[in-house]
């Protein structure tokens, strides 16, 4: 962030408000913004282009430690004291198949939730402006510019039928 | 003020406006909850004391109430997560307002099953032996034991239930927080971890969500047929029989759906939230207890069948002991609770109609009940060798350590929905069309 950047908060009550003024932010090669709003929307996402969450690579390494690693753990404890017990092998698949099914969903379910963690939180590069409403009933954009572009960007944003636009003096983090 | 804003703004006053200061009902009913679990707690403590003498397990029943406690409790668990995981894969639009409240019951009522094994040993001090941890002596639990896999299928089912279901609560919780001041809003922040609801936080959280429910779906099916198998894997007539995995499960979901009836009609009245939990709700929910105890129904008629069928003395003798036998009463109870007055759902007025809906979901839980204990205890009392045979007495400790353990259950769910919202915002305000500038100005 540049040192005469300037944050600004638009505030929208109309979805294809918020949806028009993303794509003119999009022509106006701007890129330093956050779209905010108070339940997921596939307009919005398809709009920002990103690529499917890499949490799923999280998820599928989960399952397979849980996997290799609950059948490994029934193995390598049934071969520990060796006892026969039923005639049966020391090493029974279908017993041990049933401790590695639910280790697996059991890790792969941990491991989402670190994938959750590690792409949502603590990845998050900077602290953009927020307005409480965003959680309940409005839809928001918070965007960092240089000074001399924000005349340009209120208008767009006003043209676009924002509802409101703030200032970084006026923006308050909940706390 | 737009049509938006009323829209939004009604769903959270109406559904986060139940979390205020509660009335002088719901603490007599918290009372009342308190007291039933110091009582049951009273009466574990004599048994920790006394031993399990005190109950009247004994040789040949030495599973009774304990054990039926456990299965059913983990049973209803089931339905939570048949609403909120499977239901979403699903896209069944009629879930959203009744699954959060489902998703609660199964968490509470897993770590309401998960305290029965702990009780049932006697001494409870030693339950961390059922957990493979190293030790000096390189013991290890015995992985082929089908109570082994009770152990891990819970443990995973408790944990993952959890996660589901905060993940659903964080942005509600984020939605509550905005609108609280002070210490409150302090709390609710370090609930909601901080959440803002960027575009890039739904679209991993979105993605969580997905995987989680999918990976939630598997354990509908296998942890109540791990349970089963504590049964099926043994020798006993009545209990060694390749049908007790799907019986099981399909009487977890019969006995479950009953239960989320019998918590939301009253959480729809006391919150007055019949604009959002509906009769229609209800309604597809008899739907599928209708089949639900249609398949239960079968697999009775399936077992009596197989064991006149298969010859076997033992068998035959088995079956008609818990037809006419010293558990009869409870035997019918099972039959026609489970199996018959769930037909009356057949009649769109009774499966519409509010009280017909929590009179019969209440009989089924008790026929649920009667069910789990009449499988466990009539093989037991009358297995192959006439000497063996025994009768089993419940005591007033289980009689009062069940009492106690319902009242824990519905103790977390009251505080529950106290503290937390029963029914989504988000994927409320998620389904709803939103307002379009372009369509109003035309």
């Amino acid at each position: 962030m540049q040192s005469n950047d300037k944050e600004l908060v638009g505030i929208f009550v109309h979805l294809d408000s918020l949806v028009e003024s993303v794509k003119k932010l999009q022509k106006m090669d701007i890129k330093d913004f956050v779209v905010y709003s108070p339940f997921p929307n596939h307009e919005i996402q398809e709009l920002l282009g990103k690529r499917p969450s890499p949490v799923r690579f999280y998820t599928l390494i989960g399952a397979l430690v849980g996997f290799f690693g609950g059948f490994g753990l029934a193995a390598f404890t049934a071969l520990k004291w060796g006892l026969i017990t039923g005639g049966k092998p020391l090493i029974s698949i279908p017993p041990f198949i049933v401790v590695s099914f639910e280790i697996t969903v059991l890790l792969a379910a941990l491991a989402t939730i670190a994938g959750l963690i590690g792409n949502a939180w603590l990845s998050r590069r900077r602290r953009y402006a927020y307005d409480s409403r965003f959680s309940q009933d409005h839809f928001g954009l918070a965007l960092r510019c240089p000074d001399h572009r924000l005349p340009r960007i209120r208008e767009m944003l006003n043209s676009s039928g924002v509802t409101e636009i703030l200032t970084k003096d006026h923006k308050e983090l909940p706390r | 003020m737009t049509e938006m804003n009323l829209r939004y703004r009604k769903v959270d006053n109406d559904i986060l406006g139940t979390l205020q200061k509660p009335g002088k009902l719901y603490f007599l009913f918290i009372s009342i909850a308190l007291a039933g679990i110091l009582w049951g707690a009273g009466a574990w403590y004599y048994q920790i004391q006394s031993g399990l003498g005190v109950t009247g397990l004994n040789i040949p029943v030495a599973w009774a109430v304990y054990i039926t406690n456990f299965v059913f409790w983990v049973g209803i668990a089931h339905s939570g997560t048949l609403i909120s995981a499977i239901l979403y894969l699903l896209r069944a639009r009629w879930r959203t307002s009744i699954y959060r409240s489902a998703e609660a019951m199964t968490a509470f009522a897993i770590m309401t099953a998960g305290l029965f094994p702990i009780i049932h040993l006697g001494r409870s001090w030693y339950f961390y032996w059922l957990f493979p941890y190293p030790n000096q002596r390189e013991l290890w639990p015995n992985f082929n034991s089908p109570l082994l896999w009770d152990v891990l299928a819970i443990s995973t089912y408790l944990i993952v239930s959890l996660i589901f279901l905060y993940l659903g609560l964080v942005p509600d919780i984020a939605a509550l927080r905005d609108r609280l001041k002070g210490v409150r809003r302090r709390i609710y922040w370090l609930l909601s971890f901080g959440w803002r609801g960027t575009s890039e936080e739904w679209r991993h959280y979105s993605s969580t969500y997905l995987f989680l429910a999918a990976l939630a779906t598997p354990l509908v099916v296998s942890v109540h047929s791990i349970v089963s198998w504590d049964f099926a894997v043994s020798i006993l007539p009545g209990w060694h029989s390749t049908i007790f995995a799907p019986y099981f499960v399909a009487g977890a979901i019969h006995s479950g759906l009953a239960m989320v009836l019998t918590l939301l009609i009253p959480l729809r009245k006391f919150f007055r939230m019949e604009e959002y939990i509906t009769v229609r709700n209800f309604e597809n929910l008899a739907k599928v207890i209708i089949l639900t105890g249609l398949i239960v129904g079968y697999a009775y008629i399936t077992e009596f069948f197989i064991a006149w069928y298969s010859g076997s003395p033992f068998e035959r003798s088995t079956f008609i002991y818990r037809a006419v036998g010293e558990y009869a009463v409870e035997f019918w109870i099972m039959v026609i609770f489970n199996s018959l007055v769930p037909l009356a759902f057949f009649f769109k007025k009774v499966r519409t109609h509010v009280t017909s809906l929590l009179v019969i979901s209440i009989l089924i839980n008790v026929g649920m009940w009667f069910e789990r204990f009449v499988i466990i205890v009539s093989s037991l009392a009358h297995s192959y060798i006439p000497f063996a045979w025994g009768i089993y007495r419940t005591s007033w400790v289980e009689l009062s350590i069940t009492f106690g353990s319902f009242c824990w259950f519905f103790l977390l769910f009251l505080i529950f929905v106290k503290i937390m919202p029963a029914i989504s915002v988000t994927e409320l305000k998620e389904e709803m069309v939103p307002l379009l500038r372009k369509v109003k100005t035309k």
